[in-house]
């Protein structure tokens, strides 16, 4: 293996990306442009939910509930018939229907403990549990606090002090930030190798490569590390100007561990591009492929929903995917601030991951070309 | 039979002219194809194009035949506008154009039956007609033992037979050929000119235009137009060129009809005889070299040997073994028998001191395009290792030597072909190599080009004593080596010099022996029987179909629709990896997405730093120890630890309860707990804190009852919780229905667009162009098919929502299907929308990921509710017709619901069917740009 051939074909791969206008726009825009907008856009759990209420009563103690829901959590409740009630629902216009009974004021002054119901559009999962959980409490603190004018309560004097650590608003678009620079990584990484693969064998040079003295080994890592750069400071800027300054994320841990546990996430996915890119005998076959992989990849890594909800299997299989690794090194540093002692593991399984993946594509690789 | 200027009698050049050009003019982008092209073309006899690869010949055809929109300028066609859309329409079946290219316009993975069945039915001809035909042309031109072999398994010279069957099909008035026996064998050749002889012998009122390469082709037709870089040099009958220009043959008048600055410094190619007894040394030595791939032998025991400093040329068409053989040579491919030596060593692939000795120049230009020519020949430079310090200079020789010195910053696709040839060769020469390997380096380079390259071939060889190994089907390249083989079908037929060969069989001309070599190969027309006659295909008393269109027809007709949904459908079964993509693919995204978008959050990690370590600090830990959503870890020994556990991820929640607190309530003092959650993933945090919260309360209500009696556990009041539509609040069943709707989004979509652009980038959307079919039924046509895989996928995603997710079903499922099947029309149309204004399939893969998956995820109330959204969010997820079928997915599948209650989100979905329709109609072009 010859250093200066790798160096030498890996400047020919950078100097061919800045001939290509539109694959050095996509990957601006995905790495500035879509973070940016869908930390953005990342809805508050509850946001604007809709919700309707049947007021029978119509008493001070009622209008005391109905006025207060308001935005940004509810929408302002849309006052409605019994009748109206399943229709709504059913036409997926309300999330919540509030069903005040007829004397309540009267039942909850006598102590008769009148009940209120709450239809839920469970089918709304993301605003079923949590939006129901603040109905309940908004509706009692009114309710205590209607009655505290008229008697007072006994209760057990503790207290529960919820802090969250790490993310202490519980922002939403921090995390959506951070998800998103880990998916734009692993998917133009694959993009690129696979795709320059494909294209110099589609354009013929590959084979021209092959009568020069230059081995196999050589041709894919100057891929390798050309691509991986290009990806590399790209996530570098992104994480610094997008992450850092413009969403004002603070990051709690070191970005030279972060960048290193994402040079070699990149180690294992553009071999990834490499492999798919041999078992892929066209352009439009990749694409196929690609999505194939990358929504798995995406999904099921630990990025979207925890890992601990999945199946056993699911979190067993997924071991394997160096997302799973990079996404738990990548909260790990970025918002525990962790160091290298406590996220040595990842980085050892994405080091053995990669290794497997381009000793593995580096095999493909050669049959490939025969 | 051996046609000449003498054997076809010269047609009245009279009447009319078949097509009139004035001051026509096409550029793309910067570059200028056409220049102010006036003339007109005789009808009812043989117009040649002549001239080299890239100076407008093609573009000039497609104009002609209508695939191209005209930009400047005035073109008659059978004598009305072809700018003018009615009379296109009216002439389209009354032209037949073959584009260039071996077999650009037929599908490979349909067969040949099913190809000229395809344009049959585009042609609006009915079963028994097309049937007749079809046998007619097929018996013809040989083609029908061959009638279900697939079109891509043809050799060249059959696909242009092929090729023409399908343009022959409906008795065209004018019939265009652009480059038609390019890469062909010449017997095969020479059977194609004799097929369409007997055709017009058959149909004396047709036209046919060609454009041609080859100038021996040429010399035989009626008359001629001679281009040369997007202008006409001269026109006339080929005895009126030769007159004019006072030269023996076509290729030298054509020399002479070039503008003086080109043709400057061009001379005949003289090489000197090599030097007797230079033979002593072998560079290539080939011994029973065999090659199989599978069943198919590629290549069949090949020896030769070649001297250094001779010039070998390899003979033979395209896909006769020529390039395999090279890629044996060179190591490429590693030998199924046999040996090959360079220099005396047995060629292997991994000596690479072997490789530093050889250049090769391969078919495709293997220039890298976004590099300029310096970058080029310095990166060549550096692989080769040779010496920094040497490199510079030796640029500057090559740039003198291939005269690129002006060109050295440029890139290479900016430059004509016959440059980027001697870069080509240039970059092949760069480390001083003993031997070239040239696998069809002059393709496309015009005569004058062509001979430069030679005379440099010819000073290396005798000059620098390179050995050079040349593949080539040009006749007159080939009497230029040394010494030459003729293969066919894998096989050495002869090796020696081209007199010799000549002289063997006695014939006048290198490509008469070929041919005969060929005959005895073939075993005197095993494969191609003798052409028949062909009549006119209306000679069976029938009459040929008016010409023009009836006019119900004019913007739909069933049969050219169903001709292009059948073809679709055909493909996409012959196509197993898309096919398979297509169904399995969505099941498997079902249970990634179904599984992995997972809202129920259990089993959560938590530990206690108890400072109080009683029963009722030891009770409180229970509580939540004992819930279904937390697992509980080893307790917690200090500050430390818990921020170390919590660092490292492995605690989600951390309770701490502080000293005295048993001894605290009971004496009805406040206490605080603290409570601290990881919030680097802030659904799962905002979970915690919500389960948290309740436990906490549920614990007061316990111990308020332990500590005041029964009367404090009755609330104030209750808040009865009903979780409606799916009381046990599973995520599948909040998500498989949302899944359902996505899935049918992003799979038929991406389908759909490949489909349009895929022929966009490989030329068949050229029928489209040139045949009656409308844009209607193309659309439509293309959508069927994908429409029906979809509502397969539909009910397979459904199957798997119900048996194996266990998602119950209570609506109606007709109401359900109608939806999708409306959906589907959709999406398959979002598709098509998008392919009209997509060009490269890589990008229409990235667009239509774009277009569908972030407004279905996001804004179409999969997640969020569109009524929670906000903004530009909210009007798309308005409009998006995801939305709606979301809602009637989720209706039927947990709702109960039908038709009537669902009716206002049909409206929608059948309100976006003519939208898109009629958008995409209006946006696809029906000539290419």
């Amino acid at each position: 293996m010859h250093t200066a051939n790798i160096l030498q074909l890996g400047i020919k791969e950078l100097r061919g990306l800045a001939r290509d206008p539109m694959l050095l726009v996509l990957i601006a825009y995905a790495f500035t442009v879509s973070i940016y907008t869908a930390s953005k856009a990342m809805p508050e759990t509850l946001n604007r939910a809709a919700i309707a209420i049947v007021d029978e009563d119509q008493s001070p103690a009622s209008s005391r509930i109905v006025t207060a829901f308001f935005p940004p959590y509810f929408s302002i409740p849309k006052l409605i018939t019994q009748y109206e009630m399943d229709s709504r629902m059913d036409s997926g216009l309300d999330t919540f229907a509030l069903d005040i009974p007829p004397n309540f004021q009267r039942d909850l002054l006598a102590g008769k403990s009148p009940t209120i119901q709450l239809n839920v559009d469970a089918t709304r999962m993301s605003q079923a549990f949590s939006g129901g959980g603040y109905v309940q409490s908004i509706v009692s603190s009114e309710v205590s606090e209607f009655l505290n004018r008229y008697r007072s309560v006994a209760s057990v004097p503790v207290d529960l002090t919820l802090r969250a650590r790490f993310n202490q608003e519980l922002n939403k678009g921090w995390f959506g930030a951070i998800t998103n620079v880990i998916s734009s990584i692993t998917m133009l990484s694959i993009v690129l190798t696979g795709a320059a693969l494909i294209r110099e064998r589609e354009h013929g040079t590959i084979e021209h490569l092959l009568v020069m003295p230059v081995t196999p080994t050589e041709i894919m890592v100057s891929k390798i590390w050309s691509m991986g750069l290009v990806v590399l400071l790209a996530s570098a800027f992104s994480l610094v100007v997008v992450v850092q300054g413009l969403l004002a994320v603070p990051i709690e841990g070191s970005l030279a561990l972060f960048l290193f546990g994402a040079a070699l996430q990149l180690f294992a996915t553009t071999c990834m591009g490499i492999f798919l890119a041999t078992i892929a005998g066209t352009m439009p076959q990749f694409g196929l492929l690609l999505m194939m992989v990358l929504l798995p990849l995406q999904v099921l890594s630990g990025g979207v929903t925890p890992r601990e909800s999945m199946p056993e299997i699911i979190q067993i299989i997924m071991l394997a995917a160096p997302n799973t690794h990079f996404v738990i090194l990548a909260q790990s540093i970025l918002f525990r601030g962790a160091g290298l002692d406590v996220v040595w593991p990842q980085l050892a399984a994405l080091l053995a991951i990669g290794a497997i993946l381009f000793f593995f594509s580096l095999r493909r690789f050669r049959q490939f070309l025969k | 039979m051996k046609p000449g200027p003498e054997t076809i009698a010269a047609p009245a050049v009279s009447g009319k002219p078949v097509v009139r050009l004035a001051a026509v003019g096409l550029s793309y982008g910067k570059t200028r194809a056409l220049d102010a092209v006036s003339l007109d073309m005789p009808s009812g006899c043989m117009v040649g194009l002549i001239g080299p690869d890239g100076v407008g010949k093609s573009s000039l055809l497609s104009l002609v035949a209508g695939a191209r929109a005209i930009q400047d300028g005035r073109i008659e066609v059978l004598e009305g506008d072809m700018a003018d859309r009615v009379h296109r329409r009216q002439v389209c079946p009354r032209i037949a154009y073959m584009p260039q290219g071996l077999g650009k316009n037929l599908y490979p993975t349909l067969s040949v039956f099913e190809n000229v069945d395809f344009f049959g039915r585009l042609f609006g001809q009915d079963r028994a007609e097309r049937e007749r035909r079809i046998g007619a042309l097929l018996e013809s031109t040989g083609l029908a033992p061959f009638a279900d072999r697939p079109a891509g398994k043809l050799s060249g010279g059959m696909k242009q037979k092929l090729g023409l069957c399908c343009a022959l099909i409906h008795d065209p008035d004018l019939l265009i050929l652009d480059e038609p026996t390019t890469g062909v064998d010449p017997l095969s050749r020479r059977q194609f000119w004799e097929l369409i002889e007997s055709i017009r012998a058959g149909r004396p009122g047709m036209s046919v235009i060609v454009a041609t390469a080859y100038m021996e082709e040429a010399a035989r037709f009626d008359w001629l137009i001679a281009m040369d870089a997007g202008r006409v040099l001269a026109t006339g009958t080929p005895a009126d060129l030769l007159a004019k220009t006072g030269a023996s043959n076509l290729d030298a008048a054509f020399i002479a009809l070039l503008p003086e600055e080109d043709r400057a410094g061009h001379r005949e190619v003289v090489i000197p005889p090599r030097a007797s007894g230079a033979d002593g040394e072998i560079a290539i030595e080939a011994e029973h070299l065999s090659m199989r791939f599978g069943d198919f032998t590629a290549v069949d025991d090949v020896s030769f040997r070649i001297g250094r400093g001779e010039i070998f040329g390899f003979l033979g068409s395209n896909g006769c073994g020529k390039t395999t053989t090279m890629k044996m040579l060179t190591g490429l491919l590693a030998a199924s028998e046999g040996t090959a030596r360079l220099f005396g060593q047995e060629v292997d692939p991994d000596d690479m001191e072997v490789r530093r000795r050889v250049g090769y120049m391969s078919q495709a230009f293997s220039l890298y395009t976004e590099l300029t020519v310096r970058q080029n020949l310095d990166l060549h430079a550096r692989l080769f290792a040779m010496p920094a310090a040497a490199i510079p200079s030796r640029i500057e020789e090559m740039a003198q030597r291939f005269d690129l010195a002006e060109v050295m910053d440029a890139l290479p696709d900016a430059l004509p072909l016959g440059i980027r040839q001697r870069l080509s060769l240039a970059v092949a020469m760069i480390h001083a190599p003993d031997m070239l390997i040239l696998d069809e380096p002059t393709s496309g380079v015009d005569p004058v080009a062509r001979d430069g390259f030679w005379q440099i071939l010819s000073d290396l060889s005798r000059k620098d004593q390179v050995t050079i190994f040349v593949s080539t089907h040009f006749m007159n390249e080939a009497e230029l080596c040394d010494r030459i083989s003729l293969m066919h079908a894998g096989k050495v037929l002869v090796s020696d010099t081209p007199a010799a060969i000549i002289a063997k069989r006695a014939a006048a001309t290198l490509e008469e022996s070929f041919i005969g070599y060929l005959e005895d190969a073939i075993g005197a027309g095993r494969e191609m029987p003798v052409p028949t006659p062909v009549q006119s295909m209306a000679v069976d008393g029938t009459a040929p179909p008016p010409p023009a269109v009836p006019s119900t027809d004019r913007f739909f007709n069933l049969r050219r629709m169903l001709a292009y949904t059948r073809r679709e459908a055909l493909e996409l079964q012959r196509d197993p990896i898309r096919a398979t993509l297509a169904i399995l693919g969505t099941v498997m995204l079902m249970f990634v997405v179904g599984y992995g978008i997972n809202i129920d959050i259990e089993d959560l990690s938590f530990a206690v730093l108890d400072r109080d370590d009683t029963a009722i600090s030891r009770d409180y830990a229970l509580q939540i120890a004992g819930s279904r959503y937390f697992t509980e870890k080893a307790p917690i020994t200090d500050y430390a630890d818990l921020d170390r556990r919590m660092i490292n991820g492995e605690l989600s929640l951390a309770i701490e309860i502080p000293p005295g607190f048993g001894r605290e309530v009971a004496r009805g003092r406040n206490v605080e707990i603290g409570a601290w959650i990881d919030g680097a993933m802030p659904t799962r945090a905002e979970t915690v804190r919500g389960y948290v919260q309740g436990m906490h309360q549920s614990w007061l209500t316990q111990k308020a009852r332990e500590l005041y009696g029964d009367a404090a556990t009755v609330g104030d009041f209750q808040l009865a919780i009903r979780y409606r539509y799916n009381p046990g609040v599973e995520s599948l069943v909040a998500m498989a229905p949302a899944v359902i709707p996505l899935l049918l989004l992003m799979i038929p979509a991406m389908l759909a667009v490949l489909s349009v652009v895929r022929e966009k980038e490989l030329g068949s959307i050229i029928n489209f162009y040139v045949t009656p079919v409308t844009r209607l039924e193309f659309l439509i046509g293309k959508q069927l098919p994908y429409v029906a895989l979809a509502m397969l996928n539909f009910f397979m995603l459904t199957a798997v929502a119900v048996f194996i997710f266990r998602v119950p079903f209570t609506g109606s499922f007709l109401a359900f299907t109608c939806a999708a099947l409306l959906y589907v029309i959709v999406t398959t149309g979002m598709g098509l929308f998008i392919s009209t204004f997509m060009n490269s399939q890589i990008a229409a893969i990235f667009g239509t990921a774009l277009i569908t998956l972030i407004p279905a995820v996001q804004y179409s109330g999969m997640i969020d509710p569109v009524s929670s959204l906000q903004g530009v969010g909210a009007l798309i997820g308005r409009i998006y017709p995801t939305t709606y079928f979301v809602t009637i997915s989720r209706g039927t599948f947990s709702k109960a619901l039908d038709f009537s209650d669902l009716w206002g989100s049909f409206v929608p979905l059948l309100i976006a069917v003519p939208v898109l329709l009629g958008l995409s109609a209006i946006l696809l072009k029906k000539q290419a740009g």
